[in-house]
């Protein structure tokens, strides 16, 4: 077995402390250790974007990332993005835009929307592109992704 | 006597045409949704499976000891665990093989508890082989000389088609033109972003439960049984969600069965997922295929005949793939009106990679022929291409060499409301005259329609889907229906029908659809088929549990049932809408009542459609639709890339139903066929895959999106559900040859081998400009 260490972060606004393997990427740590399986595994060399979460406020790719270095940092997830209650504004765009179908690649996708609207407040449609270049899906050829997304910049949320 | 009461009239309803919003949305956006990819069981097991990693050989000798030894690991099998237990479209796979004919073949599978045990047995397994030659193109497998890939079947044949009508020396002689090409389709893969998955339990009495991404649940059954020498009905299939299918879980993979004998060795459950790699490689393809196409018409224009002679790369195994010719056939006598048609394929067996059934299903390779052909004839005619199309166009009430009758035919309407929406005409002559100026950047404009089955098709003796519903004491409605939901948005389909046809909120109706011992019979998610079937289904369903209703508020309230209705989870009175009782009131009473009666209705719904049959002259689907794609490119002449501006479609949906839905369907088939036209292609040298990952292999991503001018041509079923038609695939099936003839229109160029990537159209313009510099 491999080595293990102990890592203390917040992990959607709550501390966690957490032993994993120092080889394991967070993708698993998420997955497999904390059972947060919103953030899915597609690829696991950084080209899908199925495992974007956002790591002090810019996003990743875990399936690249150490989960060892989480230790100390801000670690929003998927689950993270929702209140008690209500979904998020990227989240209900999404549904209401009808860009979700089997859904698989949609936690990254909307993950990586918010970050993309949440820091350019005048996010242009060819911007939009380019920030979800990374994010396959395979569903929707991405005109509702595009819709929502620009549903929640127009209104400003 | 109770009265009968009909389904509601189109003009009667609220929500058809709206825009309704999939149930399982919010699940899937906030990251709650737990796919199969996801699951874990108590005890659960991770399988892991030895790939061949060559094309072509002999297992000399396998030595599994040191894998069993090790701690952590509870079974390991080899080709001797899954002998004689042949399965497949003709019974030529086995789930672990004694010898290798492809790449990903299985060797061996390990059960162990994580997934690093289990990789760490599969390195202590020592397998001998001995390599033979390989045969990597349908061409080689059919020469004399060739090595046999399996014994049972010589010259390397596999399926075999072929569909005549009328005299096709008379009809070439007729002709006062003819083009004749040859066109390459290559080998491309569905990507699903969910990994291929299967999870397997057996109980103690030999039951076998399995989580399957399957999207044929029932006849799957049928097909996995032989692969493990046990009984259908002792297979329950549970389907969690799926993170995409694409017709590729219409068939029994080699890791399913896998899974399943892991678990009973183990007598544990075992969980088999693919990484993406092996995803790459061992996924099934689309069907590879080289088409000698030859189309004739009169110098009016009036098409004489097609003729298409089709060599298919079989690859390893027979799954789906091979019998594309069986749609390949259809389009080649049903696009357009064809008198006289000839076709013939042959599939041949080689070392490469096999394809299964994926969205667009043989259609996609053949319209790409027909559809291009199309514009040559129009190009050497000198007739405008959209005039050459409307002259040659079936109308409603023909029917086609096949004896496919279509009923309500919009492909005119297709057409013209396609070139009049982008300015077809004007375009393509300006940017036809303009292709031979200076300049870096051409622009080019191409038309391609196609035509597909759009009510089922009947390629089993049934094409059916069994549908259960019951409306309980809180006017809550569960429909239990046969229809898989792979992400296509069948949910969001029945809760509008249903919501319609019994006046109760959208959120009010839950369908349970992923349990084989539960949900009754269908034939599976493809051909377009579910909203038509499924759809079809929970309507007649729905009315009659309408009808049980009203009939019961009929006695209760002392009014004729006709003069009632449902709305807004009320019976009212139908002309003034007064209410008459709360809906959940009156089933309750229906419960209570002296003789209480409860409403739980059943359909079978089988459409108005023939078997395929052997002389594959049948009306085999209950509808026919068809669809027209204009697309605008720019070519780069410097660098070859080819960018699609915009693509205007015009589609005979029959009716609109979810209009959000099938929004999405379109816009998500014309990217998986983007794909395929300009960038997607398995790379395989010597049947080895060179690029099983998205860095190598290219998926259309958002910055590639064309702008999209979507037109839905309603031509009113009179079989579909309020007049709908199945919808999903066309967008798939035309837009490469659309693409194709647009680049065509921008540089003269013709591209009859897909894909049409950057290096092979700057390579042709280079060697046209060579050509015109030397003459």
């Amino acid at each position: 077995m491999s080595l293990k260490t102990e890592i203390r972060f917040r992990l959607n606004g709550r501390p966690v402390t957490v032993e994993v393997p120092v080889t394991m990427k967070t993708l698993f740590m998420l997955r497999d250790v904390l059972d947060l399986t919103g953030t899915k595994y597609a690829c696991g060399e950084g080209e899908c974007g199925a495992c974007t979460i956002k790591l002090d406020g810019k996003t990743v790719n875990s399936c690249l990332m150490y989960a060892v270095d989480c230790d100390g940092r801000e670690v929003v997830t998927i689950e993270g993005l929702k209140t008690e209650e209500a979904l998020h504004p990227m989240q209900q765009a999404f549904v209401d835009h009808g860009a979700i179908q089997c859904g698989f690649c949609m936690p990254g996708m909307i993950v990586q929307a918010d970050y993309l609207a949440e820091n350019n407040p005048e996010l242009s449609r060819e911007e939009m592109c380019r920030g979800l270049e990374g994010n396959i899906c395979r569903c929707t050829g991405y005109t509702k992704v595009l819709d929502a997304v620009t549903s929640v910049v127009k209104s400003g949320q | 006597m109770d009265e009968r009461v009909i389904a509601l009239p189109v003009e009667k309803t609220t929500l058809i045409g709206k825009r309704i919003k999939k149930p399982d949305a919010p699940d899937k956006a906030t990251g709650k949704t737990r796919f199969i990819n996801d699951m874990v069981l108590p005890q659960m097991l991770i399988g892991k499976i030895l790939h061949a990693g060559r094309p072509h050989a002999e297992i000399v000798s396998i030595d599994v000891s040191a894998a069993e030894k090790l701690p952590g690991v509870h079974g390991v099998l080899t080709g001797k665990d899954a002998a004689g237990l042949k399965f497949g479209f003709v019974r030529d796979n086995v789930a672990l093989k004694n010898k290798v004919c492809c790449e990903h073949d299985e060797v061996a599978a390990v059960a162990a508890e994580t997934e690093e045990i289990a990789n760490q047995a599969l390195g202590l397994i020592k397998v001998e082989y001995k390599d033979l030659p390989g045969i990597f193109s349908p061409e080689d497998g059919r020469k004399k000389d060739a090595t046999q890939i399996h014994d049972d079947f010589p010259e390397n044949k596999s399926l075999h088609f072929e569909f005549k009508h009328g005299d096709l020396a008379a009809a070439d002689a007729a002709s006062d033109l003819i083009v004749d090409n040859v066109f390459e389709v290559h080998h491309v893969t569905h990507c699903c972003m969910g990994t291929s998955c299967a999870i397997a339990d057996f109980d103690n009495n030999g039951k076998l439960t399995i989580w399957s991404q399957t999207q044929y649940p029932y006849n799957y059954k049928m097909d996995l049984a032989p692969a493990l020498g046990i009984h259908p009905g002792d297979i329950r299939v549970i389907q969690p969600p799926v993170g995409g299918a694409f017709g590729s879980k219409l068939d029994v993979y080699p890791y399913e069965p896998i899974a399943a004998l892991l678990a009973k060795k183990a007598g544990r459950p075992v969980k088999v997922m693919y990484s993406r790699e092996e995803e790459f490689k061992s996924a099934p393809t689309r069907q590879a295929a080289i088409i000698h196409m030859r189309t004739g018409c009169t110098k009016d224009g009036t098409l004489t005949f097609r003729s298409a002679d089709v060599l298919l790369d079989n690859g390893a195994y027979t799954s789906w793939g091979p019998t594309i010719p069986v749609v390949m056939m259809r389009t080649t006598s049903g696009h357009y009106r064809i008198p006289v048609v000839d076709f013939n394929a042959q599939a041949i067996y080689t070392n490469n990679p096999y394809a299964g059934s994926m969205r667009g299903y043989g259609n996609v390779q053949t319209t790409f022929a027909t559809a291009q052909q199309m514009d040559m004839l129009a190009e050497q005619l000198d007739m405008e291409p959209l005039e050459f199309h409307l002259k040659n166009a079936q109308k409603s009430g023909e029917t086609t060499p096949q004896k496919a009758f279509l009923r309500e035919c919009a492909l005119d309407e297709c057409l013209s409301t396609a070139a009049q929406a982008c300015d077809y005409t004007n375009k393509h002559k300006q940017y036809s005259l303009a292709k031979g100026q200076e300049g870096r950047y051409k622009k080019g404009i191409g038309l391609a329609s196609a035509i597909h089955n759009a009510g089922g098709a009947k390629i089993h003796k049934s094409d059916g889907c069994g549908t259960i519903l019951k409306v309980d004491d809180y006017a809550r409605a569960t429909v239990i229906t046969g229809a898989s939901e792979i992400g296509q948005g069948i949910d969001a389909i029945i809760n509008l029908i249903v919501s319609e046809e019994l006046g109760v909120p959208l959120e009010h109706i839950t369908i349970v659809n992923n349990d084989s011992d539960i949900a009754p019979w269908d034939v599976g998610v493809h051909a377009s088929r579910t909203t038509f079937i499924a759809g079809n289904g929970a309507r007649r369903a729905a009315v009659q549990a309408r009808q049980q209703i009203l009939n019961a508020a009929a006695r209760i309230s002392r009014m004729p049932a006709g003069d009632l209705d449902l709305r807004g989870g009320f019976v009212v009175q139908e002309q003034c809408g007064t209410k008459v009782i709360k809906l959940e009131k009156l089933l309750r009473q229906m419960h209570f009542q002296p003789e209480p009666e409860l409403v739980m209705v059943t359909d079978y719904y089988e459409p108005n459609s023939q078997p395929e049959g052997a002389d594959h002259t049948s009306d085999h689907s209950a509808a026919y639709a068809h669809a027209v794609h204009i697309a605008e490119v720019t070519v780069d002449t410097y660098t070859g890339e080819v960018k699609v501006d915009r693509v205007t479609s015009a589609q005979d949906v029959g009716r609109v139903l979810n209009r959000t839905g099938l929004e999405a369907q379109i816009e998500g088939g014309i990217a998986i066929g983007l794909g395929y036209a300009l960038s997607e292609e398995m790379r395989l040298e010597n049947g080895m895959l060179q690029n099983p990952r998205f860095r190598d292999y290219k998926v259309v991503t958002a910055p590639e999106m064309p702008a999209l001018d979507l037109h839905f041509i309603e031509s009113d079923c009179a079989e579909g559900p309020y007049g709908a038609k199945g919808a999903s695939e066309l967008p798939t099936i035309v837009i490469a040859p659309a693409i194709a003839n647009a680049v065509y229109n921008a540089t003269g160029i013709r591209f009859l081998k897909l894909p049409i990537t950057p290096e092979k159209v700057s390579r042709a313009i280079w060697q046209k400009q060579q050509t015109a510099s030397e003459n």
